[in-house]
């Protein structure tokens, strides 16, 4: 329990980006989000809770990155020359980029509560959380699990059909 | 039909390939949409605010053709704004009891359109039908890395669970504006598209859809496309395509029928 308070406690807010739908530039809109804090000169985070298929990686050019463990967890992947994006995705535990992730929802809600409460993100002003399609096990244990801290809110995102 | 990707275009593509192959007056085609959290079938097949009556031979699908029939949560909510929030074993259960009760009859086809992800839905409708011998998938793309990367993962999703490839259609595909009939790429194929992917991992590219806005109208008013805009290149796509598919499942059939 300390562990977790220690891990989110730094972080000031905490925003979600959702949809139903998928394709709808979900990921890209994150990715956006926390370029353009990061130049307004926050301290950024973003955590990729799409498992099946993580995108965020790509769009900041990290996918070669590995994750470390420390002593509160694990390390997240800073982007950049001046490291102020913290990422943490499934994208870097997998062996090959190709190999599927494919788990039944229980092996997800695992991983999602260990996303949410075993990174050691530090001091943040924002965390954006980018989620998957739909309204399933990926956003029912997000929202469970990030519902102890200072949740700002959710964006939605679409497109007009 | 499958993509790792959400929004390619896999209802669009079920849609379409259920009225193309219901065209043929002769063949029981059925459309089941194993979308809980995102059914997007009932809409695009016109058939909204319809619901599902119970027989003594079990569920009833709803019939868009006498030839065409569809199955979807969507025609299970009250509102079509109700959130179906389930955990995967709740989901499960549903996929199971559309594939045991539904009273489809006799059927030529049944397409199955899938949520994008591998995960229960997937697992579950391969396990479910593994009985049954699917005669294999359609994988749904879009040109650009960011989709292609996720369709990787699908296709190797497939060869794991042992599911046929029929091939891959990328969707999206350029578009040529209406007034200057000149061509852009809206979704740059920056890794060489469908095209390089299909080449690399071994798998047929069915074809490439153009982008066409009439195919979102079309979705949105639960009409078919290939009936409204016959003379569209996009058509002429699908049309190749869904071509293809049956060929595929004509072959498959004889080859089963030589094994037996």
């Amino acid at each position: 329990l300390l562990a977790e308070r220690t891990n989110l406690a730094g972080v000031r807010h905490i925003l979600l980006v959702l949809s139903g739908k998928g394709g709808v530039g979900k990921s890209t809109l994150s990715t956006e989000l926390a370029l353009a804090l990061r130049n307004a000169g926050k301290r950024v985070g973003i955590l990729d809770v799409d498992l099946c298929g993580p995108s965020i990686p790509r769009m900041l050019r990290v996918q070669d990155s590995a994750v470390h463990q420390c002593d509160s967890g694990w390390v997240p992947v800073f982007v950049g020359q001046d490291k102020a994006i913290a990422l943490m995705s499934i994208g870097f535990l997998l062996e090959r980029p190709d190999d599927a992730v494919v788990w039944r929802g229980p092996k997800k809600n695992a991983l999602i509560k260990q996303f949410v409460t075993d990174v050691a993100w530090g001091d943040l002003d924002f965390l954006i959380v980018d989620t998957p399609p739909g309204t399933s096990d990926e956003h029912i244990s997000t929202v469970e699990a990030l519902r102890p801290h200072q949740l700002l809110g959710a964006i939605l995102v679409t497109t007009p059909q | 039909v499958l993509s790792g990707k959400g929004g390619v275009g896999k209802s669009t593509f079920s849609a379409l390939l259920a009225h193309g192959l219901a065209a043929d007056e002769t063949k029981q085609v059925a459309l089941l949409d194993i979308d809980i959290c995102g059914p997007s079938i009932p809409k695009m097949m016109g058939l909204e605010g319809e619901q599902v009556h119970q027989s003594g031979s079990g569920w009833s699908p709803v019939y868009v053709e006498e030839n065409l029939g569809v199955m979807s949560v969507g025609f299970l909510l009250s509102s079509p704004d109700d959130a179906v929030i389930w955990r995967g074993p709740k989901k499960n259960g549903l996929i199971k009891q559309f594939l045991r009760d539904v009273d489809w009859g006799e059927v030529d086809y049944l397409i199955v359109d899938t949520p994008p992800g591998t995960s229960d839905e997937h697992l579950s409708i391969v396990q479910y039908l593994s009985a049954a011998h699917i005669d294999g998938a359609v994988i749904v793309t879009t040109p650009q890395e960011v989709s292609l990367q996720d369709v990787r993962k699908e296709i190797n999703f497939c060869r794991k669970v042992k599911l046929p490839i029929i091939g891959v259609v990328e969707n999206m595909s350029g578009f040529v504006c209406p007034k200057c009939k000149n061509e852009s790429q809206i979704f740059p194929p920056t890794t060489g598209g469908a095209e390089k992917m299909c080449q690399n991992m071994n798998v047929s590219l069915l074809g490439k859809v153009p982008l066409d806005p009439q195919i979102g109208k079309s979705c949105d008013r639960g009409q078919s496309f290939l009936a409204e805009a016959p003379e569209s290149p996009a058509t002429l796509s699908y049309r190749n395509i869904i071509q293809r598919v049956q060929e595929y499942c004509e072959q498959h059939q004889l080859q089963e029928e030589k094994i037996m």
